[in-house]
């Protein structure tokens, strides 16, 4: 199913004379979709991971503190990455979910961290950050900036952000800080605004059309990272966490759409 | 080895923050710095040294530049652009379209010693024929045609000539803080690959020009 949902959407954008028209079709491609985006499939098995006894201590994730205390999924979404006491740290859903698999469940949080995108347990996180953002469907991002260390990952995050290197000198704010830009045909988000931060950001975790996969914030940013020519971001890395504040607290307000689907 | 890098980069924020009510200013600028080289590690050829910033990169992260610093770049970085060793400045315009069309090359899922593309589409119109063009560049269409240049190898047009040779050799001699890669100081490109590249824009018979 997966496989034809991104041939029917490749054949859609292929067949046509001019970029207007293919931008218009993918657009009423995703309008189609809309009421079915197939990462519901993703949901459905995240809601179930998350209940069901795993890993060494054979214990669920229920009693997870995603930030709104244990067991709380609605609303978390929204207001992370935030500070957390226990771990000393400023996490993000993936990071934080990496914790509650650790200590809950008694898996090895470094191990999972190193195995590669849509794999093992890493293929589980794709389940459950689906999940997880779906139950905050609707809601604003309000993302609490009162500790200092979030303030901290916010102001570190946004010189992450500018921070040019690599043999093309790229930042993500060579594609990602003006509005109404695009690669390709593929239009890019001004991660710099509440407005498209709202859309960027707010976007993933998302289904990606082109690729039949359901990719959490880490693996879009990944890929950014790959696309820039910049070595490799460790999974779950401060500076991946503070681009989640930078950007997460821009869209502060903006409506969550996550899962959302994607080019 | 990155969690561990993690967890020291949490550390230090952990310190920052409690120190800060009493001392309100924090170093983000080093904070940033930190947790950037915590944060990245080799992976194929995209070697570690790439995090590291020269002049350029590391003024151009900065909000703004000041007009010293700008003079002060373009000036270096003109310095650096060399001219073709042969004296050549034209190659073949069907090379170079194949190279604009081309956006791989260096990321770590490219395999080592696979020249890169120019990766020119993904930002600049060129051609009437492509429809799928970026616009974070400005359109490159009719770049040779819309400044007069009929036939390349006339004296007249050695002006326009040298400048799109730096240009694509070294961007920020121009523009010290431009989006575009310095292809040739970077040695993204090879001189025959900005040959190429350069009859694409200024060869009156490339689809460019037409």
């Amino acid at each position: 199913m997966k496989r034809t949902l991104a041939l029917a959407a490749l054949a859609l954008s292929a067949g046509h004379a001019t970029a207007q028209s293919s931008a218009d079709e993918i657009a009423k491609y995703r309008a189609m979709l809309a009421d079915g985006n197939p990462a519901e499939l993703w949901e459905a098995k995240g809601e179930a991971l998350w209940k069901e006894p795993r890993g060494p201590k054979n214990a669920s994730l229920q009693q997870c503190d995603l930030g709104r205390g244990p067991g709380v999924v609605k609303g978390a979404f929204v207001a992370l990455p935030r500070w957390f006491a226990d771990t000393g740290r400023v996490q993000d859903l993936e990071s934080r979910l990496l914790t509650c698999m650790q200590t809950l469940q008694g898996f090895d949080a470094a191990e999972i961290a190193k195995t590669p995108f849509g794999r093992g347990e890493q293929a589980n996180i794709e389940s459950l950050v689906a999940w997880i953002s779906a139950e905050s469907r609707g809601m604003k991002f309000a993302l609490p900036q009162a500790h200092p260390a979030e303030r901290t990952m916010y102001e570190a995050g946004k010189r992450v952000f500018y921070y040019r290197a690599g043999p093309y000198d790229f930042a993500c704010a060579t594609c990602h800080s003006q509005e109404g830009k695009r690669i390709r045909l593929q239009d890019l988000p001004d991660l710099t605004t509440a407005k498209g931060a709202g859309l960027g950001f707010g976007a993933w975790p998302a289904y990606r059309v082109s690729s039949g996969e359901l990719w959490g914030m880490q693996r879009r940013l990944n890929d950014c990272y790959r696309q820039q020519r910049f070595p490799y971001p460790g999974y779950t890395s401060d500076a991946t966490i503070a681009l989640g504040v930078y950007m997460g607290v821009t869209a502060q307000g903006a409506e969550s759409i996550a899962p959302a689907l994607k080019r | 080895m990155t969690s561990r890098g993690s967890r020291g980069a949490a550390a230090a924020i952990g310190a920052i923050a409690a120190g800060c009510a009493m001392a309100p200013s924090v170093d983000y600028d080093k904070v940033a710095q930190d947790m950037i080289k915590a944060s990245f590690r080799e992976q194929g050829q995209a070697t570690i040294d790439r995090i590291q910033q020269d002049e350029v990169q590391r003024i151009c992260s900065a909000p703004a530049p000041s007009p010293t610093d700008v003079k002060r770049i373009e000036t270096a970085e003109l310095a650096t652009i060399k001219p073709p060793s042969n004296g050549r400045y034209l190659g073949d315009w069907r090379e170079g379209e194949k190279l604009a069309q081309n956006g791989r090359g260096m990321t770590w899922t490219d395999p080592g010693g696979v020249p890169a593309g120019g990766n020119c589409y993904n930002c600049h119109q060129l051609s009437k024929a492509e429809i799928s063009f970026g616009t974070i560049g400005p359109s490159l269409y009719q770049y040779g045609k819309l400044r007069g240049v009929d036939d390349p190898a006339n004296p007249a047009a050695a002006p326009i000539v040298q400048y799109t040779w730096g240009k694509i050799y070294n961007a920020k001699a121009y523009n010290a803080c431009s989006e575009m890669p310095r292809f040739g100081h970077a040695k993204v490109l090879s001189e025959q690959q900005i040959q190429d590249l350069m009859a694409l824009l200024l060869d009156p018979k490339s689809p460019v020009n037409q």
